[in-house]
């Protein structure tokens, strides 16, 4: 049982001036699950695309059954024996399934023997990828990846997206590897699955291995802890008291009203309420269902069910265009989805309210230049360089993407992540104003993924799990250690009992557990 | 008995739902040969006196642009594109007809296979700068297309050379019956011989692959680079029988490129094969150029101005590529 599969040690990578990875390390023995830990940006998915060979490491060793593991792509990878599932199915949609086997030379026996441990029984091997469902596709990939008899098998939120018979199956077949000669590296947000499964946990934070922790009872406090390593204990973030308590229940009503929102599989019952001089923060690890809820929105996705109400009305948007003239407007995490780069400041600030101007004829120039010049005052923008976007900071073009809608009145904005990559000067600048914003009476929704940010710029947060919202959080309680646990859909204190672990494997569903279902704190 | 006559059946459903499959999966193939045969009926119709001969004839004026077109379908299946495909074309019927001239028939053999390597390599040359340089490929063949013209001028720069004789009778006439033309004979069996057990292979399955989802194809070993070069490579080949087709039908070697390149576009496009990558085959745009061709001759015999033809050839390609997105959308819808 001592027996090391695969031993990596002192691996780094950096991107630029960026270190993904410092010095991560993980040992996996032979015959055992083991969960690769980590919070938003801790270098998780650098390390898992270093073994898989997607990206080469800048320093570190890598060992497989104690030989130098050195692979240059996934067929090398799987050369040598290292075989992933990832979060996307590795499956051509051009292709039917049979084919696909036949490109990856995989044995068909084999994979059938999985496919039906796995649960599908009745699969058309003659079907195009393309046709069939997510969660099949998922399966068949994981059915795949065991035919081929790989020594180590990296498993990439293996359970996202999957219903809960699939999940339960899946579990059951991965738990029954342990004891094996094969490995499981378990990467999943669920820690419920963690201590179903998993044998032992290395947790990783700014891109260092912190800690390697056996999965038993209690293990998932210390797992958190390892997660959050120092920025648990210094919680002094600067509160400017100013903020607008939000409204109560009034006459006015809700800007936002989301109930019980689906989108497929990723989205499946979502509802709160955005009230007008609030800053509502959406808190969620990566893949929870919050680029579908933005998406919704923001009007370029049409949800499955549920109901969507803007001032109280009922909506349904059919394309962008509907939701930025209900009054709800969206700034990306990414700004080159937002811009013209190659246009200036000017044109980009001012292409909003003028394409909504409902006439042909000619721009009113002077008073463009008026809402614009006061648009880049209020964010201080630094148009040194205004000429062309793209030759801004980075700081600097997520402002002009806020002023675009500040310079045409703002009713509701929506925020994906708006500081990602953002310096922090520019990013106190952007909690400011949109904490202004709220002032002035506008309403403002905000996704962050440094959970620092909720208690500078929020006056409550809700948090996605799963696609639902299991969690609503008052200001005062959003520190980061509450938002991460409400993060992983842990009860507030309460140490998880090994029985609920043993539960998944049952076929209950966490959400039916006790204690963690939708908290209120107040 | 019952058990047998059972299984039977069962048999037959099994036969009749693969059947079934065959067609779903080749309905615009099929739907282009119903297209297709509704031409000949239209000709036949406006022009009674219609004979195997104008058949034949029109079977060897559509052969080079049937090879233009298969060496383009393999490309963009793959997920590129070849504007040079009417470059190569030129060089390679260029270099083919000043090498024949006036040597031996037997010489001829080794100048066919010469050019055919020659294509080869202007393909692998093609392929190699694209994924070296990570250049959109449309403007590295664009680039390349201006090359490989130049080069064919340089070889013959005007009109001339000669082709062997057994290399234009391969092309010409007919076999066992007067309305199967030697040229549609001697193209199926080039491409069937070439395609067909490409096709069926793994390197042909990673041509789709590749196509149709890099990142997936990356992520389930096949080498992407490689693929794509390859792709390359064989268009670059069928382009070279494309050249070797102008020679035969002419007889001689034209170092200015026709349209072939934007013509093969239209055709693949007509023949089911979708300029996003992963999807379609060979079969579709060679039917597809037939019709293309059909359509020209039905014109020329109504008498429309060439012109105008060209306009009405435009719409119809449109229309066909309309209508099958039309079926696309609403089968997705349902």
């Amino acid at each position: 049982m001592t027996e090391l599969l695969l031993d990596a040690t002192g691996v780094a990578k950096r991107y630029g001036a960026v270190a993904a990875l410092r010095s991560a390390s993980l040992s996996v023995r032979a015959g055992e699950v083991h969960a690769l830990m980590g919070a938003n940006g801790a270098g998780k998915s650098t390390l898992v695309k270093i073994l898989t060979g997607a990206v080469h490491p800048d320093e570190g060793t890598i060992l497989v059954r104690g030989e130098p593991y050195v692979a240059r792509s996934p067929a090398e990878a799987r050369r040598s024996g290292v075989v992933s599932v990832y979060q996307e199915p590795a499956l051509i949609p051009d292709l039917d399934i049979k084919s696909n086997l036949r490109l990856t030379g995989t044995p068909l026996e084999p994979f059938r023997h999985w496919l039906s441990e796995l649960g599908i029984a009745d699969l058309d091997m003659a079907e195009a990828a393309r046709n069939l469902p997510l969660a099949t596709l998922r399966v068949i990939d994981l059915a795949r990846a065991l035919a081929i008899e790989p020594h180590v098998l990296m498993l990439d939120e293996m359970t996202a997206a999957l219903p809960a018979d699939l999940t339960e199956r899946v579990l059951e077949v991965i738990a029954g590897q342990r004891g094996s000669d094969r490995s499981i590296i378990f990467i999943s947000h669920r820690l419920i699955e963690i201590a179903a499964v998993c044998d032992r946990a290395t947790v990783l934070r700014e891109g260092v291995t912190v800690g390697v922790v056996d999965v038993t009872e209690g293990s998932n406090d210390r797992i958190v802890g390892l997660m959050l390593g120092e920025s648990a204990k210094n919680l002094g973030v600067r509160r400017d008291g100013a903020r607008v308590a939000a409204s109560g229940p009034d006459a006015t009503p809700a800007r936002i009203a989301a109930r019980g929102l689906r989108v497929g599989t990723r989205l499946h019952d979502v509802s709160f309420e955005l009230r007008a001089g609030e800053v509502l923060g959406v808190v969620a690890l990566e893949g929870q269902g919050q680029d579908e809820l933005f998406d919704v929105l923001s009007g370029s996705l049409r949800p499955d069910g549920g109901e969507l109400l803007v001032d109280g009305t009922p909506v349904a948007f059919k394309h962008p265009a509907d939701a930025i003239r209900a009054g709800l407007v969206y700034v990306p995490a990414d700004r080159a989805e937002a811009l013209l780069m190659q246009r200036s400041v000017r044109e980009n600030i001012a292409l909003p309210f003028s394409a909504s101007i409902r006439s042909w004829g000619p721009i009113p120039i002077g008073r463009e230049k008026r809402k614009v010049d006061e648009a880049i005052a209020q964010l201080q923008i630094d148009t040194r360089a205004a000429g062309e976007v793209r030759r801004l900071s980075g700081g600097n073009q997520q402002k002009v993407t806020i002023a675009r809608w500040v310079a045409g009145g703002v009713r509701t904005m929506l925020c994906f992540d708006p500081t990602r990559g953002i310096d922090i000067g520019t990013k106190d600048q952007i909690y400011a104003l949109l904490r202004q914003l709220a002032g002035e009476g506008a309403a403002v929704l905000l996704y962050t993924s440094e959970l620092k940010e909720v208690q500078l710029a929020c006056d409550r947060a809700i948090v996605i799990f799963g696609g639902r919202v299991v969690a609503e959080i008052a200001v005062e309680d959003a520190d980061e250690p509450t938002l991460l646990r409400a993060a992983y859909d842990l009860p507030p204190d309460v140490p998880m009992p090994e029985e609920i672990a043993a539960g998944v494997l049952a076929g209950d569903l966490p959400s039916e557990l006790p204690g963690s279902g939708p908290m209120v704190s107040a | 008995m019952s058990a047998m006559a059972g299984a039977e059946q069962a048999e037959r459903a099994d036969t009749r739902e693969a059947l079934g499959r065959w067609a779903r999966r080749n309905t615009w193939t099929l739907g282009l040969i119903g297209l297709l045969a509704s031409f000949i009926l239209i000709t036949k119709l406006i022009q009674p006196s219609y004979s195997a001969e104008a058949f034949q004839g029109l079977a060897i004026g559509a052969l080079p642009l049937a090879m233009a077109a298969v060496a383009q379908a393999i490309v963009v299946i793959s997920g590129g594109i070849d504007l040079s495909v009417g470059s190569m074309m030129a060089l390679t019927s260029v270099t083919s007809a000043a090498l024949m001239k006036g040597q031996p028939e037997a010489f001829g053999v080794v100048v066919v296979l010469g050019v055919l390597l020659l294509g080869i390599a202007l393909g692998t040359t093609n392929g190699t700068l694209v994924v070296i340089t990570k250049v959109p490929d449309i403007v590295v063949t664009l680039a390349m297309s201006f090359v490989w013209a130049g080069a064919a001028l340089l070889v013959l720069n005007t009109p001339g050379g000669g082709s062997a004789e057994w290399l234009k009778g391969l092309v010409s006439g007919s076999i066992l019956s007067d309305w199967i033309p030697r040229a549609l004979v001697t193209m199926v069996v080039i491409v069937g011989v070439i395609w067909i057990p490409l096709r069926r292979s793994t390197t042909g399955l990673a041509l789709y692959a590749v196509g149709s989802d890099r990142l997936a194809a990356f992520r389930s070993g096949v080498s992407v680079g490689r693929t794509k070069i390859l792709a390359y490579a064989l268009t670059g080949l069928f382009s070279a029988f494309g050249g070797l087709a102008l020679t035969a039908t002419t007889g001689i070697g034209s170092p200015v490129p026709g349209a072939y390149t934007l013509l093969g576009v239209a055709a693949i496009v007509l023949g089911g094969v979708s300029l996003a990558g992963g999807r379609g085959g060979v079969a579709g745009p060679i039917v597809a150029v037939f019709v293309l061709a059909l359509v020209r001759t039905d014109l020329t015999l109504l008498g429309v101005n060439s012109n105008l033809s060209t306009v009405v050839q435009g719409t119809i390609l449109i229309g066909v590529v309309m209508f099958g997105s039309l079926l696309t959308m609403r089968r997705v819808r349902r």
